[in-house]
């Protein structure tokens, strides 16, 4: 029986693992690969089936004038509209879950738990519907087409998640802490800013984490809301897609494009074995 | 003194929010009374008439409704019976657990409609690499992407692969702060695995499951990316969901009023069956 048990575990576990990684292992190999190779048969490990070119990974970088595809623009939008949108995000969230979780707020017959699920609800909201208001609110701003209107609507995508992780884990911060230092004299923003905050760095690195994996992967907006002056890292990806799909530039495209994030996996781990995360994530 | 400190807290979160959102949600509803499309792109006032479509006269709606339900109550199962088989299998201590949890980890980690490029590229079916294999084995070629029923399926595996990880991440995140005395208790009374977990660990597990699911059920009922990258809703209208309708509505064939309408039900509808079924999943859950 629990030999039985032990085998399906790591046949399982196994498998499961095949299953991840494979998606990986055919971009890598797609990317190495040439015309010939991708489109005469299916052909798997470099040298032994096809012989790998370095054409894939070389457009990248060229400019779009000699035939390159050129991801470094959209690679460093996507970084500042990301960061940018979960920063402030983080600020404005945290600050507000804050207040959620210390203060009482009665306003005829809402709540503090009223507010919070306000906050949280947003993402309720499918993209799509706030898509074609959005387009006309930024074209009528002038904002369209530009990374200031996706920073504005990425900070609704992003600021229910720190909301939702942080009033969780201000629950957890003891309020003794509070209201010690305001016994000692603080007054609150200096109590926030310099005894809640230092204690806090495990959840607003979770909340950090959390608002960066939804801003990075966020396409529906940037394809709806950009054209042609600012393009982030998906559209651009799709964008090859849609055309004569050269698949190695495909390829190589994608797994630079998922490859910072995939940092963001071994530092949850990380908090994950010392205990932290538990707190931050109930 | 307190009163006044609190609303500094709150409110500049609270007003951005509500600043950006408010003229999106009541352009929306003004826009759904309108008939702005293509042909007379202005505000006009037409009434309900584009409800009264909705409900008698867009089946297509409806049925892509129903798909989206299908496509997000099979995908969501499906990741909380997986995730909760990982989270559990790497819980405990097993020859490497840091290895094995990181890579559990990656997929949610990576942006879907990229992910998605490549898997079309991975089912594609004649330079594909599934059906290469599995026409080794001697299966025929399997139509993933063209045959209407088949194409659910691979957009099924493809949403599992990238969202059961956040699936895991929680249940695993849970079951590291569980308390340890209900397990020394049973381990005292001699329960078996099974017996321990149907009556220690899955109860305890309850209240992160359901929050989970339902975090879970909210972003799965968003589900467009993978669709519009996979499949663009087809073969035919066989893997279309509500999302994708209204955008072919909106900004396909720009029948502006009209998809204002769709989003706004669409909204309501989501908002309602959400809360139900948070509720229905709390009361069973707990009960037991």
């Amino acid at each position: 029986m629990s030999k039985l048990y032990t085998f399906l575990k790591y046949f399982f576990i196994t498998f499961w693992t095949v299953f991840v990684v494979a998606p990986f292992l055919w971009a890598v190999s797609t990317s190495f690969k040439d015309f010939q190779s991708v489109n005469s048969k299916v052909t798997y490990i470099p040298w032994l089936d096809f012989e790998p070119t370095l054409e894939g990974w070389r457009v990248l970088i060229k400019s779009p004038a000699k035939g390159g595809v050129d991801i470094v623009e959209p690679y460093f939008n996507s970084i500042f509209v990301t960061c940018t949108a979960s920063l402030i995000s983080i600020v404005l969230g945290t600050l507000a879950a804050y207040a959620l979780s210390r203060f009482t707020f009665k306003a005829g017959f809402v709540r503090n738990n009223d507010i919070t699920f306000f906050f949280i609800s947003q993402r309720i909201m499918p993209p799509i519907v706030l898509s074609i208001p959005f387009f006309i609110f930024l074209s009528t701003i002038g904002l369209l087409d530009s990374l200031l209107g996706l920073v504005v609507v990425y900070i609704v995508l992003l600021m229910p998640i720190a909301v939702w992780i942080m009033v969780d884990f201000f629950n957890r911060v003891p309020k003794e802490l509070d209201e010690t230092a305001l016994i000692d004299g603080c007054n609150p923003y200096q109590a926030f800013y310099k005894v809640v905050l230092p204690n806090s760095i495990p959840g607003l690195i979770v909340a950090g984490m959390f608002c960066i994996i939804f801003g990075w992967i966020d396409f529906f907006f940037a394809f709806i809301l950009t054209f042609t002056e600012v393009q982030l890292l998906p559209v651009k990806v799709v964008a090859l897609n849609s055309s004569i799909t050269p698949w190695w530039s495909l390829s190589a495209s994608a797994l630079v494009s998922v490859a910072p994030l995939i940092i963001v996996a071994f530092i949850v781990e990380r908090y994950l074995s010392k205990g932290n995360l538990s707190g931050a994530l109930k | 003194m307190n009163f006044k400190h609190k609303f500094v807290f709150l409110f500049p979160g609270l007003f951005v929010l509500i600043g950006i959102l408010i003229f999106p949600i009541i352009f929306t509803i003004r826009l759904s009374l309108s008939g702005w499309n293509s042909y007379t792109p202005e505000m006009n006032f037409i009434g309900i008439t584009n409800y009264i479509r909705l409900f008698t006269d867009d089946p297509r709606f409806w049925e892509s409704f129903f798909r989206l339900s299908f496509l997000s109550v099979t995908t969501v199962i499906l990741q909380y019976v997986i995730g909760f088989a990982l989270a559990m299998m790497v819980w405990r201590e097993i020859k490497f657990k840091r290895f094995f949890r990181v890579i559990f980890l990656v997929p949610m980690m990576t942006t879907p409609v990229i992910m998605t490029v490549i898997w079309r590229t991975f089912f594609h079916e004649s330079l594909g690499p599934v059906n290469d294999l599995l026409g080794g084995l001697g299966v025929k070629p399997i139509l993933w992407l063209s045959d209407p029923v088949i194409a659910k399926f691979t957009v099924i595996i493809v949403e599992v692969w990238q969202w059961t990880p956040f699936m895991f991440l929680l249940l695993l995140a849970g079951l590291l702060s569980l308390p340890k005395e209900p397990f020394l208790a049973a381990a005292i009374d001699g329960a078996s695995p099974f017996r321990k977990f149907v009556y220690v660990t899955f109860p305890l597990m309850a209240p992160i499951s359901i929050g989970a699911i339902i975090i879970r059920l909210i972003e799965a009922s968003k589900i467009m990316d993978t669709v519009f990258v996979l499949t663009s809703g087809g073969p035919g209208t066989a893997t279309e969901t509500s999302s994708f309708y209204i955008y072919i509505k909106g900004l396909r064939e720009f029948q502006m009023g009209y998809a204002a309408t769709l989003s706004f039900t669409y909204l309501v509808i989501m908002i309602i069956s959400l809360t139900i079924i948070a509720k229905v999943l709390t009361k069973l859950m707990i009960k037991e």
